[in-house]
């Protein structure tokens, strides 16, 4: 009996390697790069495709946190309006006469205090979902960008801000590397450290993490905070790219980002979730979107395009486990 | 032992009763404090204004709590509003002639269909109801885009017959509202009176032992999200009747509304619990602020922000009485 | 064992990845010669390439324009390619601009969502030798070589408000219904309407309300004009879904005659009130025109009749000719004057756009 069951084991780890999310998700992104340079003549470019992932790149900054929220089965819907409020604070700051490196300094704090805001609240209030408190922090930071700002724009930043998301280091897209950079960071944080672990227990059972000693309001705090700093980064690059900003900046992007995460088999009931899926899928939905863009596909049709792209490719495994369930409880 | 139970049913009653008290009390306060700041917030005409207005977010926010409390969440019903509304519209605008009634009835119908798709998927492929419903959110948006192509319905298109569901009254009160309050009523009924609607509870604080049971969870699950599928369907008739006009891009970012009115009124994300009560509450509260926000006479760059913090204070505020109505029960008990 | 598998993967992945890198420098030198071909048919006049990109799908009002446009270049024989994003941001169109950098478009025309944040991305095109112009919704001058604007603001702005007087019998309240507090075009309207203000001393603006291009919150907002201000005795409404959901609510209401509306909308949406008298006469241009003169002038830009600066003149189609005049910072063609819907025109107007 016991045999069997560490061959049972054994079988199922390799067949499990293969059979993982983020190998399917590799088949995905191998079929859409073939059927993109089969459909456009421009797509197989290297200059072109580096350039291309310069648009999607910002929001990606974001799928690297949201990853740690989601698996601690949690949700963040005010990263967006994050975004716009730092944006805009480091262009009224930088209009005003404070140097530009002092204004992305307070971009980031601004983005920093905001996440803490959204921590602090959910960990004082446990009894509150995540939902509802981002949702009203959402409308209030966007609100607060609205007062600064009004119906004004703010920008005229310094040439060499610009070149933080339209510059190349050698031939690279200097915002690739960054991104790059920090996918490592954030991954080896999410699976190589006991911080990261302690996310995946926490989104396992969060009272049992409790009861074993974990600081769990302090780790919650910590990754809600670091999620408002990486909003602060993305609405740095997001300025550079856009040359101004106004209120109404990054509107939309929360669904964008979280959609990424959860095509990248990120669980959004938490626990589970892994680094290298979520990043495979930034890549996806960024080439998928790029290609067709080079054949100016209607909007209407991508939109399309996208929702069956998110189903059909989470549809797969699930109709196979169920398959095999069905087998076994026949045999 | 008979007296015990008598005691510990009013105690429960008295729970149940306080549970949203917090929200009831901040709804009092906000009201009093706009009708302070424009005292024509509390007439008639204005409190009609409010009500018909909020009428189709209440109608929304009764099939989201069913699927809310099954653990679930349906990102989608904006689009199945657009693509109803939008369906209807351009067939009442082919056939003027047909029935006002019939017209409603094939808008749900449409919405039924929409719902149905997405709760197969969720219920008997298995798919989490978040990606589900964001993948069903963009196709239902490209269709309703693709069949209007690229145009509105506009109000000289559409039969007058059609655009008085919105504006009739049945007893001196609109339609809307009507219909906002049988609903309310039905899935009163629904979910507090039948075994059906019990289940749903069952199977939303959980799943394993419902199934166990044998409840058909599937069943269950498919069901939710054809009742919200079918209640948005209805909806965008009636938001299509309401304003006289049809777009590809009506209702967009909706969702956020109907889903802020169900966890304002106390509906748990994590499933299992949610009273009509409640939503009836939470919609109220939400409705309120969108009539009154522009009634209040602040700039309306300050309007965003203000709304955000009432909401904000609002969730506060009713956490806050709970825990007090809670510990004070507690404390009862010990003496 | 699960080491061992895993290594192999990754080198095989690793492995395809180089083969595909390979596969793509080898197939360089095909592509850029094809593009060589194509250039060389360009040059002949047959396909060169025309991209006009609008505010977002769906609306018929962008429909319109991109008909216009694509008449035109239909009329040049050029390609069209037409892009529209799903919601109506300037991110979208940035990386709509970048798709079209990437397939060597000569001239794009753009319909900005915002005036400032398009010109590190257009001016990465024009370095690339692409035409960019602007119609409808202006990007700032940096950005672009020429601006086609549907009609001059002043004439807009003014006409709304000697519009609003002559309706209200040139005294009494009125308030403002735009769209959202960041669109360019309602803003630079709204300014111009509020330094007229100056020669009609019995006329009072009482507030600007912004709908957001909202059904729902256009028609609450309207509901709270009318109780907030009930000796309101007009709204003008410069864009179609509030001008349309003010016409609906005082419809409703039984307004017709004691607040008067106009403003500026599509004249299929606001047939059913005009031809109701809930709102006597409104203005607009036609969209097709502004897309059908966008066309031509893009075509003069790539052929070089023009080159975006002061006093060039060239020829529109059906339009006739038309030269470039310096406003503001840049320089614009002008497409007319506004016109004005009313009761009698508007029935044959309401199938056309």
């Amino acid at each position: 009996m016991a045999q069997r069951n560490i061959l049972a084991k054994k079988q199922f780890s390799i067949k499990s390697f293969f059979f993982q999310w983020e190998w399917l998700l590799v088949i995905v992104f191998i079929l859409i790069n073939v059927m993109n340079a089969n459909i456009s003549d421009y797509y197989l470019n290297p200059t072109l495709l580096l350039d291309a992932t310069m648009t999607f790149l910002d929001k990606a900054l974001l799928v690297l946190p949201m990853v740690f929220i989601l698996v601690l089965g949690d949700i963040d819907i005010s990263v967006a309006s994050t975004i716009a409020l730092s944006s805009v604070v480091m262009a009224v700051l930088y209009n005003l006469g404070v140097p530009m490196p002092v204004a992305i300094l307070f971009c980031l704090l601004v983005g920093t205090l905001c996440g803490y805001i959204n921590g602090i609240l959910l960990t004082k209030f446990k009894e509150l979902s995540a939902v509802i408190v981002t949702l009203s922090t959402m409308i209030i930071f966007r609100g607060i960008a609205y007062i600064i700002l009004e119906d004004q724009a703010a920008g005229k930043f310094p040439k060499w801000f610009n070149f933080l998301s339209w510059g190349y280091m050698g031939k690279i897209p200097f915002i690739l590397i960054v991104f790059v950079i920090l996918a490592i960071i954030f991954g080896l944080l999410l699976h190589k450290t006991t911080f990261g672990r302690r996310i995946f227990a926490m989104g396992n059972n969060i009272e049992a993490c409790r009861f074993s000693g974990v600081q769990v309001d302090k780790i919650k705090v910590i990754v809600f905070t670091l999620t408002g700093l990486m909003a602060g980064v993305t609405a740095i690059f997001l300025t550079s790219r856009m040359g101004s900003t106004r209120p109404n900046v990054a509107m939309g992007y929360e669904l964008d980002i979280i959609a990424m995460a959860v095509l990248g088999g990120v669980s959004t009931a938490g626990g589970k979730g892994r680094m290298i899926g979520a990043i495979l899928a930034i890549f996806i939905i960024g080439f998928l979107r790029y290609g067709l863009g080079l054949i100016n596909i209607p909007a209407q049709a991508l939109l399309i395009i996208l929702g069956l792209l998110l189903i059909v490719s989470v549809m797969i495994p699930n109709l196979k486990g169920r398959f095999q369930t069905l087998r076994k409880v026949k045999s | 032992m008979t007296e015990n139970k008598v005691i510990k049913q009013i105690k429960g009653l008295d729970i149940a009763k306080f549970r949203e008290l917090g929200l009831v009390i901040f709804i009092i306060i906000l009201s009093l404090a706009v009708q302070i700041r424009n005292p024509r917030f509390l007439t008639l005409e204005n409190l009609n204004d409010m009500l018909t207005n909020t009428a189709i977010l209440g109608i929304l926010a009764v099939g989201m709590m069913l699927v809310i409390i099954t653990r679930g969440i349906d990102l989608s019903v904006g689009s199945t509003i657009a693509l109803s509304g939008m369906i209807t519209a351009l067939t009442v605008s082919t056939y003027p002639d047909m029935n006002p009634i019939l017209a409603v009835l094939l808008g749900t119908l449409i919405g039924l269909v929409c719902g149905s798709v997405v709760g197969l998927l969720i219920s008997k492929v298995g798919i989490l109801p978040i990606i589900a419903s964001l993948g069903f959110m963009n196709i239902f948006r490209g269709l309703t885009f693709m069949t209007s192509g690229g145009k509105w319905i506009s109000a000289h298109q559409m039969p007058v017959s059609f655009k008085a569901i919105a504006t009739s009254k049945v007893l001196g009160i609109n339609t809307l509202i009507v219909i906002a309050i049988v609903t309310y009523i039905v899935a009163y009924y629904f979910i507090n009176h039948t075994r059906t609607g019990r289940q749903i509870y069952a199977v939303g604080s959980n799943p394993e032992s419902a199934k166990i049971s044998g409840i058909n969870t599937d069943k269950i699950l498919w069901m939710v999200y054809a009742i919200m599928g079918a209640l948005s369907g209805l909806a965008g008739v009636l938001w299509v009747s309401k304003f006289a006009s049809a777009q590809g891009d009506t209702a967009e970012g909706y969702v956020m509304n109907v889903i802020a009115a169900c966890v304002l009124g106390g509906v748990s994300i994590s499933g299992g619990s949610g009273k009509i009560s409640g939503i009836i509450l939470g919609t109220l509260l939400l409705g309120i602020l969108n009539n009154a926000l522009p009634l209040m006479l602040v700039s309306p760059f300050w309007q965003n922000a203000i709304q955000g913090f009432i909401i904000l204070i609002a969730v506060l505020v009713n956490a806050l009485v709970k825990r007090n109505i809670t510990k004070q029960n507690l404390m009862r008990r010990k003496i | 064992m699960k080491k061992l598998i895993s290594l192999l993967l990754s080198l095989m992945l690793v492995a395809t990845l180089i083969t595909a890198c390979g596969e793509k420098k080898v197939e360089e030198p095909v592509t850029s010669t094809e593009k060589e071909t194509k250039t060389e048919t360009e040059t002949k006049g047959e396909k060169v390439k025309f991209a006009i990109i609008v505010k977002n799908t769906g609306n018929p009002y962008n429909e319109k324009e991109m008909e216009g446009f694509v008449k035109a270049i239909e009329e040049l024989g050029g390609e069209v390619i037409l892009k529209a994003p799903d919601q109506p941001t300037a991110e979208a169109q940035i990386q709509m601009i970048e798709e079209l950098i990437a397939q060597n478009v000569a001239a794009i025309a753009i319909a900005a969502n915002d005036p400032d944040a398009l010109q590190p991305a257009l001016q990465k095109a024009m370095d690339k030798g692409i035409k960019v112009l602007s119609l409808d919704s202006a990007v700032n001058a940096d950005s672009r070589m020429v601006h086609v604007n549907q009609a001059d603001p002043t004439a807009i702005g003014t006409s709304l408000v000697a519009g609003i007087s002559e309706m209200m019998g040139g005294t009494g309240q009125f308030a403002i219904l735009s769209a959202t507090s960041q669109a360019t075009n309602q803003n630079a309207w709204i300014e111009v309407m509020k330094d007229d203000l100056v020669n009609y001393p019995d006329i009072e603006l009482v507030k600007v309300a912004y709908g957001d291009d909202l059904r729902d919150k256009s028609v609450s907002e309207t509901e709270a004009l009318l109780q907030s201000y009930p000796n309101l005795k007009g709204i003008v409404a410069p864009t179609t879904v509030g001008v349309a959901a003010a016409g609906k609510v005082l419809t409703d209401k039984g307004l017709k005659g004691t607040v008067q509306l106009t403003g500026l909308g599509l004249p299929s949406e606001m047939a059913e009130y005009i031809e109701s008298g809930v709102c006597e006469w409104m203005y607009l241009w036609n969209p097709i025109d502004v897309g059908y003169l966008a066309g031509y002038a893009a075509a003069a830009l790539v052929d070089g009749t023009i080159t975006g600066a002061e006093g060039d003149k060239f020829k529109a189609g059906t339009l006739g000719e038309k030269s470039i005049i310096t406003v503001g910072d840049g320089t614009e063609i002008m497409l007319g004057d506004p016109f004005k819907f009313d009761a009698g025109n508007i029935g044959e107007w309401k199938a056309v756009y």
